[in-house]
């Protein structure tokens, strides 16, 4: 561990951004120190930040390829504003990254990439680290790539093996910086790498070199540390919100003790769930990569019809190709979640930023009449327990439901208490029983208003759905247009009882107070974050972060009018604070948007609602 | 051993089933004289001889007037939305791969709006019958053209006649690397059950196209093979093992000259029956079996029957052998296998 020359300094909460080309593994050095982080015992947060193109022009500012990750003694609910520690292994990585360190920031750069020709490619006129351009902030030229090819020298690598460890150089800097353990690095690196033992040596002794360098350099001239967080007694793993959202639905499908039927088409950035799925066969999931978008979700009604729990997996674009079979199965009356992650649109738009902008198009976007229930997953490890929620209010109400995540959520990770299965929820879905000589296909329960499921292959249930409008009980096609007004508003109050089997909405702070802040979705990490800060300096401001957007809290109305200023806060040009204004036209709202392929900042929205606060 | 057919006549009388079974209590609404009438008592006549309980029938559509058939048949039933049925079958199937899974679709919802999930579920080999429907024209929005409306067809809009050139299904299917494919006529039932009987026999795809008559909006669209004074020269049925025969005569027949089919008359120029191409309905090679779904009027008679039948492995049976081999082999038993998998740390 540390020499005795570096003085330790302890810290409470600390933001690491690690950027490179794209092809320099910056997202596995930034796992790599996240699962290091685990270990240390640590809350955090991680979010990637990645170029759409794979492998874009070499050391050009659009090929930077970048990690964050914020990790605390206290609860760590975003990836974090600005880093105070910026990796950067070429001039692109540096350019790039500027804005996302805070004055007086360290940064530490591979001083061999930082010849004429990296800085031309990058588009700079002279070299910021002798230049003047980065005065204010530590910079820490180290000859990363040298010292690399020094420490694998006895190995006997070619050059292009040997300089693809060099991004394991640098986060053995960081190890040291921070009083890490190397062993679940060199861990990971056996395991790996088991079949190629050399380049399991190469990557220990680049590593350890890192180490070393750092130690005996006495290059930074502290040590830092980051106390443990008091987290909870249990076992945890880090998750990303695609890995949780997957096994949130795995568990749902044990809970409802349904085989599970995904039918999807790849798509930034919801491929993951796709993948992950893939990869659970063992548990019975079929995962069923369709041609086309829209067979993925038809496939997936083909399913729910046949008696599996039937999701499909979107982003924007391909949720807009959907619209037509969302209204099939809200005709069915079938169960099937569809879950969308957002991205930046309109048409392709960005697809590897994150954005809240399809949440008109998740309540609207369909011809006809065709109210489902919409969800809004709040974190990576949320993203678990929204995709079991979601998929337990499809099965139970007989009627689709949309999961609404986000790019971030996707992407990003955090810390995730491990639940045993047995406690989550029990999942009844409505069944028709054999035989049933009482069974109708369009009978409905009285309190919840949904049909029975009359599952293939069950005898004495034969009966016949489909996209034209049925008859109230018979389930018969009907073109009678009272039936049709009838059954409107049948389908309609169904999904609005759901109502009644969500929680009420909460609110993080005091009752009433002189603003309340309003966001859903994605942002509830940086809202919170900001709040609390702001209730702990005094001011007297609440949150309420809504997950359930359709139908809304039943006590929605009354938590907005017991404060004197509303403000929406969103990702987007202002869709949930539309849907206030039809919902509850009596308050006014004001609102705070960005539309920049970006997450909220913690300290613009400090600005803005301390403005507010102050008018 | 009992060959399959005979092992499913047997189980068909176990289970009793009759015609009656099928019949659903709603009001078939076809116009009167359409063929699509014909094609509804040809599988009513089929199911209940398949030796499979009358609630693993699933029988699912698109859009069309085809596509309104799962409400005339009493089983479990789908009408789903316009060019979908494919994936829709394909998703009952996947889910359920002991159910009976029947797809119904006509020409402009499968080969236009749907032809890309046409040819991958045929591509992927997922078992499941589909009967095609082909009248050449769009009955249900009234007499547009369709992917296989003949080219130079006056229709509401081609006014001028068509200048595209039409599909031929078995073209597609084989393209697609299809092992089924069989084509029939709505004006021979009897021919029709037959054909229908082997595509549900068939492991995989199976395709049927049947040419369908609409009196509405394209009469007499397959005249040339139904009328009584052309039909026998127009027509050729198939039967595997049996010379390529037809005409009124019969006296026609198909040889392979050369790299391609041509018609010749036994008994002239010194052709005879051993001369005939001899149908192999269960070659794999699909070289002449598209050639014989290529051959039409004028040059070549229409061939009907079962053009082409291969065994081979179906998807959902690879999904099913994957599934159990994994629950076999993976470490991960349980959900909770899963959320306590590697790598994980604890907190005490």
């Amino acid at each position: 561990m540390a020499s005795n020359n570096n003085k330790v300094v302890e810290l409470e909460q600390v933001v690491v951004r690690f950027a490179g080309d794209s092809g320099d593994g910056m997202q596995l050095t930034g796992s790599l120190f996240s699962d290091s982080t685990a270990f240390a015992g640590n809350d955090f947060a991680t979010f990637p930040d990645y170029p759409a193109e794979i492998r874009a022009p070499q050391g050009t500012v659009s090929g930077v390829s970048g990690f964050q990750i914020h990790f605390g003694r206290k609860s760590v609910y975003t990836s974090g504003d600005l880093a105070d520690v910026l990796v950067a292994m070429n001039p692109a990585s540096l350019k790039a990254n500027m804005r996302w360190i805070k004055k007086q920031g360290l940064i530490i750069i591979d001083s061999d990439n930082f010849s004429d020709k990296w800085l031309e490619k990058a588009g700079y006129t002279s070299d910021p680290t002798t230049d003047g351009s980065l005065d204010g902030y530590r910079v820490i030229r180290t000859p990363v790539s040298s010292l690399t090819k020094e420490a694998v020298k006895h190995l006997n690598l070619d050059i292009k093996t040997t300089l693809k460890t060099k991004n394991m150089f640098a986060l053995g800097m960081v190890m040291f910086m921070f009083s890490r353990e190397p062993n679940v690095i060199n861990e990971y690196f056996e395991k790996k790498f088991a079949s190629n033992p050399l380049v399991v040596e190469a990557n220990k002794a680049v590593l350890a070199a890192g180490y070393n360098y750092a130690d005996t350099m006495e290059i930074v001239g502290y040590v830092y540390k980051v106390n443990p967080a008091p987290l909870d007694k249990g076992k945890y793993r880090n998750i990303t919100g695609n890995v949780a959202t997957a096994w949130g639905f795995i568990a749902a499908a044990d809970r409802a003790k349904r085989p599970l039927f995904l039918g999807s088409y790849p798509i930034t950035p919801a491929t993951e769930i796709l993948q992950e799925l893939s990869y659970h066969k063992s548990l019975g999931v079929k995962a069923f990569q369709a041609e086309d978008e829209i067979a993925g979700i038809v496939s997936a009604i083909g399913a729910s019809f046949t008696g599996s729990l039937a999701i499909t997996t979107t982003s924007g674009p391909g949720l807009s190709l959907k619209s037509e079979a969302i209204g099939l199965a809200v005709m069915t009356e079938l169960p099937l979640v569809i879950v969308d992650v957002q991205r930046g649109g309109p048409s392709t738009g960005l697809p590897t930023k994150s954005e809240q902008s399809d949440l008109l198009q998740a309540l609207y976007g369909r011809n006809g009449e065709a109210p489902v229930i919409i969800l809004a997953a709040q974190s990576p490890s949320d993203c678990f327990y929204s995709a079991f929620e979601a998929a337990k209010l499809s099965l139970e109400h007989m009627t689709p439901a949309i999961l609404l995540t986000d790019g971030s959520l996707a992407n990003g990770s955090e810390v995730f208490k491990i639940p045993a299965v047995a406690e989550l929820p029990e999942i009844h879905p409505p069944l028709a029983e054999a035989n049933d000589p009482e069974y109708k296909p369009y009978r409905r329960d009285p309190v919840k208003l949904n049909r029975k499921w009359a599952i293939p292959g069950t005898p004495g249930l034969r009966h016949r759905v489909g996209g034209l409008e049925k008859e109230d009980v018979s389930g018969n096609v009907s073109h009678d247009p009272l039936n049709h007004q009838k059954m409107i508003l049948l389908r309609e109050e169904k999904v609005m009882r759901v109502a009644n089997y969500i929680p009420e909405q909460s609110v993080f702070g005091p009752e009433s107070a002189e603003l309340l802040v309003v966001s859903w979705g994605g942002t509830y990490g940086v809202m919170r974050t900001v709040v609390e800060q702001m209730q702990e300096a005094g001011h007297f401001i609440a949150l309420a972060h809504f997950k359930y957007i359709m139908p809304l809290p039943k006590n929605t109305e009354e938590v907005l009018g017991r404060y004197k200023k509303i403000i929406v806060c969103e990702i987007n040009n202002g869709q949930f604070v539309k849907y206030l204004k039809i919902n509850y036209p009596q308050f006014k709202y004001h609102q705070y948007n960005k539309i920049q392929g970006l997450p909220f900042l913690v300290a613009e929205l400090r600005e803005q609602f301390e403005k507010l606060l102050n008018a | 051993m009992l060959d399959p057919m005979e092992n499913m006549q047997i189980e068909a009388q176990a289970l009793q089933l009759t015609k009656d079974d099928f019949a659903s209590d709603q009001m078939v609404k076809w116009c009167p004289g359409c063929g699509d009438h014909a094609i509804l008592h040809s599988v009513e006549n089929v199911f209940p001889n398949l030796g499979i309980a009358k609630e693993d029938f699933v029988v699912v559509s698109g859009i069309g007037c085809s596509s309104r058939f799962p409400y005339y048949m009493n089983t479990y039933g789908m009408h789903g939305i316009h060019g979908r049925a494919a994936a829709l079958a394909t998703g009952v199937k996947l889910a359920n791969p002991k159910l009976s899974v029947w797809m119904i679709t006509g020409d402009g919802d499968c080969m236009a709006i749907g032809g890309n999930h046409f040819i991958h579920t045929i591509r992927r080999n997922i078992d499941i019958n589909i009967l095609l429907f082909n009248n050449k024209i769009y009955g249900l929005t009234k007499g547009q053209f369709s992917p296989t409306t003949p080219q130079g067809s006056k229709t509401k809009t081609s006014p001028q006649g068509t200048f595209e050139r039409p599909f031929n299904p078995g073209e597609l299917v084989i393209g697609s690397q299809g092992n089924f494919f069989a084509r029939s006529l709505d004006a021979n039932p009897k021919a029709m059950t037959a054909v229908f009987m082997e595509a549900a026999k068939h492991k995989g795809t199976s395709v049927v196209e049947i040419l369908q008559n609409c009196v509405i909006f394209f009469n007499k669209a397959h005249e040339l093979i139904t009328n009584k004074e052309t039909r026998d020269d127009n027509q050729l049925w198939l039967e595997h093992g049996k010379p390529l025969i037809f005409g009124k005569d019969r006296n026609k027949g198909i040889v392979l000259k050369g790299t391609r089919l041509e018609v010749v008359t036994i008994g002239e120029n010194g052709v005879t029956e051993g001369d005939i191409l001899v149908h192999d309905q269960y070659e794999k090679d699909p070289g002449i079996h598209m050639m014989i779904a290529r051959m039409m009027p004028p040059e070549f008679p229409v061939a009907l029957g079962v053009i082409r039948s291969v065994a081979a492995p179906t998807f959902d049976q690879n999904l099913m052998e994957v599934l159990e081999n994994e629950k076999a082999n993976s470490r991960i038993k349980t959900v909770d296998d899963l959320l306590q998998s590697n790598p994980t740390w604890t907190i005490d």
